[in-house]
């Protein structure tokens, strides 16, 4: 085994040490210990990528096996690396962003009775997305899409005594099980049709399958690539919370902050974006899949955006953000832009945890206050959260020269252009990305005002915040913030080990896109990881013809409509929020339908709660009572008992054990007899 | 250097002789000393057992460890002994569950303790010689015989209605292993008179002849899967049942059918069931699905999960049906796997029924807050059960699911509900039972695991994420008999 190799071996079990020792040992080395096992585990990870990013860059890419998990039927599955320059990319970003999180956690959990349990969760869903992100093969892939899962349900429910937080997770991996219900029948028709479930094999042969039929039902039949690759991208619906499976999404918030950082925004909710760039050799060959992509991908940008504008949860206004980012970033995938998407998967890890963290922090120093209409002017009190927050927005809203701008403009370009080569689906995506650009910059900067403009809400409004978010009731959290505790409520600026993370995640928020355009997008960075049939796909080649510099890239956008739309989307917040309040309250008494609906989150809960986990209940419950209890139990098996029961009671009544009754029986028996012999 | 050893009847003896000490230790006065006995046997089982797959030549079909002896000549029934990688893992499975029993029920039963112990060994001593047993008439005897201590299980420990559980249970497996009797005379019949199963699959048979046999077999051997519509008697015997007859019930016999269809359907009436896959393929998806819902609304957790045990076994006869080797393999892992997984969760129950006397969801809620071990303990579990990757859940059920892709894309489609619906009833009951808050006072009293009780659930653990991170070492073993069994079925019989 070479040094590269060890290196790689390290970056999943690194976290995973860290994991088992604060999980299982936690008890027994306390938390300063517990902490530091999972930092270092992390840590650790965070220097091997960087190490073997280093290494792909200079050209090494490696594809290997690391143990055979079973051999069955000439089928190989292992467990093996695929360390290429996506791989790379996305250990950077998962190993980074973990550590922050981590480091943030010290702060954000410190008085949390299940503060090693959180740390060795944390620390194993680390393990499961790097497993995730470094396999290379279906199988693998699928046991870390299945562990980030466990983490992400273990997590949502860490406050175990909150019945919204385990309706929450309950809901969360039901509904990515029906993403992976579609996940699974593709990876079997990959194994069922290519006999191996190893990445490079099944994309050697994927050209020789373009043309492959399936027989579906009853003579009609559909192409086999079309099927496999809009079944795998079900999976990726589920996992990345696109539209209609996106409704977990939000619930998920119940979850403490740094996790919703971490797993619920910059990287599990990702790994659908990761896996369809992964299998970008096989959706090149299904436009019809590409084209369901983009007005997935269309519909979740636009219509949970909308969502994001009414929402008072500081938390739930990021998450709706983060689902409309997730649809940019399918969108890019629609129309063959996987550099694009995996560039926008990137910067949005590290602004979006940025937000997320940044509202981490104003939770603390609003003791545990989430609702923004209690908060305002915080800028005196948290300066630092305060530039960190503003950092992310701007890079959310796509700024010039802030990271996302860069990956959503060329988001929007090449949606444009797939619409001018006249590409199904196109013409609705870009509207949606387009009109997204002003609802986006909209909710963003409503949250940035009302939580740092303005009024000082939060001296009337504490008492309240208390009873509409009754929280960390039962754990002690609130030791120091009790509902007692009338006094002393002004906002604080968090402490070191809080900060520190924000103004790290800053850092990229600003600079990444401006350094990492030119090689991620139009470089050579992804040559040969990334399949594009340009003939039919022109977005990335058209992008590159039209790409002049990164610094040029953010002077021209000053001219155009996404710009614009950005920055009204802005003054109108202001202008609302800030300037006349009374402007909001009136549109919501106006536009009272819409906005009921729009409260409803458009009534898909109510609708899965009512059809399918209702309807599943009712449906048992039919099955159960009447074939179980009454068909097979009722009929065939007690009836049998009672019929063979009927049988003997009437039999045992011929045995009386009177001779006159057998005497008698005899005399009709021998009557009988003789008229039969008579008869003839 | 164990070319000598009986082991396979060893398997079988030790166990059984052990039993028979422990019935001779009498009353209650010597409850500890029954004890002892019984788990020195039940390890010495396991002992005896081990060499089978540490000496076992995974490189041939043929039978190992074979043993023969006449036993009545004057009718040719032979004491002939012998394991093929299909039968191996099963006896091992067997004599690591008579462990468990063994341990689970140390303190709990305090009433008759050794004829309970003597019941569990001399059964897992029958069991195994259902497993290893070369003659069908040996066969037929071990088959039988085992029913009788798990009738007296139920019957004497169990619950509340455990009269008319055992005898639904004793009824509905003994009316189907009737017919197999005659199918067994009519073979012997056939072969010029020889119980030798291996002579019985070489046998040419009319399609007519073949679909009879079949159907005779299928009763016997459904109802022990079970699968629907005849295992209306396993989710009864499950509730009445004391833990450990749960644990032997789900881990070992329900084997038994699905065992019997890999010996004696598939080899000897391969036409047949290849004729009737359609039927076999329909009933197992119907327990995929059907009892899977029916699963979600179970109040009683024993209940929830006997009928996820159903369920789960669907996959065992889906995987059988699809002939190929994926599907086959796939059932013998789910069977190992469900033996483990199911094992835990009614021990797990029986951890829970133990303090609080319930086996009712509703009586439980908030346990996270009073037995955090137990409660990381079940979550494992639950998700094992849930068929979770990286642990032995997922790996059967996901060969099958690639099986059975292969055959046909509908088939996958309706096993492949089973992430939903497994899911949903395991970690609805979780929910329910685990998390929260306490509600019920009596919760409050209750304790977190003791060593003996952390100590099994930590084996099981430990055997649950081996077998899901490397089941290798399991799939070696099974390859040569798998494929010479699919060879033979592959092969028409008729004359």
């Amino acid at each position: 085994m070479t040094n590269m190799q060890t290196l790689y071996l390290m970056v999943p079990l690194a976290p995973l040490a860290g994991a088992v020792i604060a999980g299982l040992f936690g008890w027994a080395i306390g938390r300063t210990l517990s902490h530091i096992a999972t930092i270092a585990g992390v840590a650790v990870a965070f220097v091997c990528s960087w190490l073997i990013f280093q290494d792909v860059q200079a050209g090494h890419v490696f594809n290997g096996t690391v143990y055979t998990w079973m051999t069955t039927d000439n089928i190989h599955l292992e467990v093996g690396f695929l360390i290429d320059p996506l791989t790379a990319m996305m250990m950077m970003v998962v190993t980074f962003v973990s550590l922050m999180v981590h480091i943030y956690t010290i702060g954000y959990m410190h008085d949390d009775p299940g503060y090693q349990r959180f740390f060795s969760y944390i620390s194993l869903f680390t393990f499961s997305m790097l497993m995730l992100v470094m396999a290379n093969n279906f199988l693998q892939l699928f046991f870390g899409w299945e562990a980030v899962g466990l983490v992400s349900y273990l997590l949502i429910g860490f406050w175990f005594t909150r019945p919204t937080a385990i309706y929450a997770n309950l809901k969360a991996f039901l509904v990515n099980r029906v993403g992976d219900f579609g996940f699974v029948l593709g990876i079997g028709l990959v194994l069922a049709h290519f006999g191996t479930l190893d990445y490079a094999s099944v994309f050697a042969q994927a050209p020789a399958h373009a043309n492959d039929m399936l027989h579906f039902w009853a003579g009609n039949t559909t192409s086999l690539m079309t099927a496999i690759t809009l079944l795998l991208f079900i999976g990726a619906m589920g996992k990345s919370a696109q539209f209609p499976l996106h409704v977990w999404l939000p619930d998920s918030m119940e979850g403490p902050t740094p996790i919703s950082a971490l797993i619920h925004a910059a990287t599990m909710v990702t790994a659908g974006i990761f896996m369809v760039t992964r299998m970008s050799p096989l959706f090149e060959m299904s436009q019809t899949t590409l084209s369901f992509v983009m007005v997935i991908g269309a519909i979740t940008a636009l219509f949970m955006g909308f969502l994001g504008i009414i929402q008072n949860d500081i938390k739930r206004v990021v998450a709706y953000s983060t689902l409309s980012q997730l649809g940019y970033m399918t969108v890019a995938l629609g129309a063959s832009a996987y550099s694009v998407a995996v560039f926008h998967l990137m910067t949005h890890a590290f602004f979006k945890a940025l937000l997320f963290l940044s509202a981490g922090s104003v939770i603390i120093g609003m003791h545990h206050d989430q609702d923004i209409r209690h908060m305002g002017g915080l800028r005196k009190y948290m300066p630092i959260t305060w530039i960190t927050s503003l950092v992310g927005s701007l890079a959310l809203i796509g700024t010039p020269f802030f990271s996302g701008f860069y990956s959503k403009d060329s988001i929007i370009d090449a949606v444009k252009i797939a619409m001018e080569h006249g590409e199904p689906g196109a013409w609705f995506a870009y509207g949606s990305v387009v009109a997204g650009v002003f609802v986006t910059a909209f909710y963003s900067f409503r949250m940035y005002f009302l939580v740092f403009h303005g009024q000082e809400r939060f001296h009337a409004h504490h008492g309240a915040g208390h009873d509409e978010e009754p929280e960390f009731d039962s754990h002690g959290h609130d030791v120091h913030h009790g509902h007692g505790d009338h006094h002393a409520h002004i906002p604080h600026e968090s402490p070191l080990v809080v900060t520190l993370p924000l103004i790290m995640l800053a850092i990229p928020s600003v600079v990444i896109g401006y350094l990492a355009i030119e090689p991620m997008l139009f470089g050579h960075y992804f040559d040969g990881v990334i399949t594009i049939n340009s003939s039919l796909h022109p977005a990335m080649a058209t992008l590159k013809d039209e790409y002049h510099g990164a610094f040029d890239m953010a002077v021209d956008s000053l001219t155009s409509l996404p710009f614009w739309l950005a920055l009204s989307g802005v003054v109108t917040s202001w202008f609302f929020y800030m300037k006349r309040p009374d402007i909001p309250a009136a549109i919501k008494q106006h536009f009272g339908l819409i906005y009921r609906i729009m409260e409803n989150k458009y009534g898909f809960d109510q609708f899965n709660d009512w059809f399918f986990s209702g309807g599943a209940r009712a449906l048992g419950r039919f099955l159960w009572q009447l074939g179980d209890v009454r068909l097979i139990d009722g009929l065939a098996v007690n009836g049998t008992a009672n019929l063979v029961g009927w049988f003997s009671t009437v039999i045992r009544r011929w045995q009386t054990g009177y001779i006159y009754h057998y005497a008698f029986a005899m005399i009709i028996g021998v009557f009988a007899l003789i008229t039969w012999f008579v008869r003839t | 250097m164990l070319a000598g050893y009986p082991l396979l009847s060893l398997t079988i003896w030790v166990p059984i002789l052990a039993g028979v000490l422990v019935l001779a230790t009498g009353s209650d006065r010597n409850a500890p000393l029954a004890r002892l006995l019984a788990l020195i046997g039940s390890v010495a089982g396991l002992l005896v057992a081990w060499p089978l797959y540490s000496h076992f030549d995974p490189s041939t079909a043929d039978m190992q460890f074979v043993e023969f002896a006449s036993w009545i000549p004057a009718m040719n029934i032979n004491y002939h002994l012998g394991v093929d990688g299909i039968s191996m893992p099963l006896l091992l499975l067997n004599s690591f569950t008579t462990v468990l029993v063994v341990l689970a029920g140390w303190r709990v039963i305090e009433n008759k303790v050794a004829q309970y112990m003597a019941a569990f060994l001399i059964m897992s001593g029958l069991i195994n010689g259902v497993f290893a047993a070369l003659d069908a008439m040996l066969f037929y005897v071990f088959f039988e015989a085992m029913l009788i201590p798990l009738f007296l299980v139920i019957g004497i420990w169990g619950g509340p209605r455990r009269v008319y559980a055992a005898i639904k249970f004793f009824l509905y497996t003994l009316m189907g292993s009737l017919l197999m009797l005659v199918a067994l005379i009519y073979l012997y019949f056939q072969a010029n008179g020889s119980f030798e199963i291996l002579d019985f699959q070489a046998l040419p048979l009319t399609m007519h002849a073949q679909l009879l046999l079949f159907m005779a077999f299928f009763l016997a051997f459904a109802v022990k899967v079970p699968m629907w519509p005849v295992h209306t008697w396993l989710p009864d015997a499950h509730v009445e049942a004391p833990t450990g007859g749960s644990v032997v019930l789900a881990a070992v016999t329900l084997k038994i059918g699905a065992y019997g269809f890999l010996r004696f359907n598939l080899p000897i009436t391969p036409d047949a069931s290849h004729y009737l896959t359609g039927f076999m393929v329909t009933l197992s998806l119907i327990a995929v699905v059907y009892i899977g819902l029916v699963a979600l609304v179970q109040g009683d957790m024993k209940k929830l999960i006997a009928y996820s045990s159903i369920s789960h076994m669907g996959f065992v006869t889906l995987g059988i049906f699809l002939f190929n080797t994926l599907g086959v393999e796939g059932a013998m892992v789910q069977m190992l796997s469900h033996g483990f997984v199911a094992a835990a969760m009614f021990l797990s129950v029986g951890v829970m029924y133990d303090r609080l006397h319930s086996r009712q969801i509703a009586d439980y809620g908030g346990l996270a807050n009073r037995m955090p071990v137990f409660a990381s303990f079940l979550m494992l579990f639950s998700m094992a059960n849930a068929g979770l990757p990286g642990t032995s859940g997922f790996v059967g059920e996901f060969m099958v699911i690639m099986a059975a892709v292969k055959v046909n894309f509908w088939y996958a489609f309706l096993a492949a509900i089973t992430l939903i619906l497994g899911a949903a009833y395991t970690l609805w009951m979780y929910k329910r039972v685990v998390f929260g808050e306490v509600v019920h006072a009596s919760v409050k009293s209750m304790q977190d695991l003791v060593p003996r009780e952390f100590f099994y659930l930590a084996v099981l653990a430990v055997l649950v994420l081996a077998m899901g991170i490397y089941p290798r070492p399991l799939t070696e073993v099974m390859h040569s008999s798998v494929a010479n069994l699919l060879a033979h079925v592959a092969q028409s019989k008729l004359p």
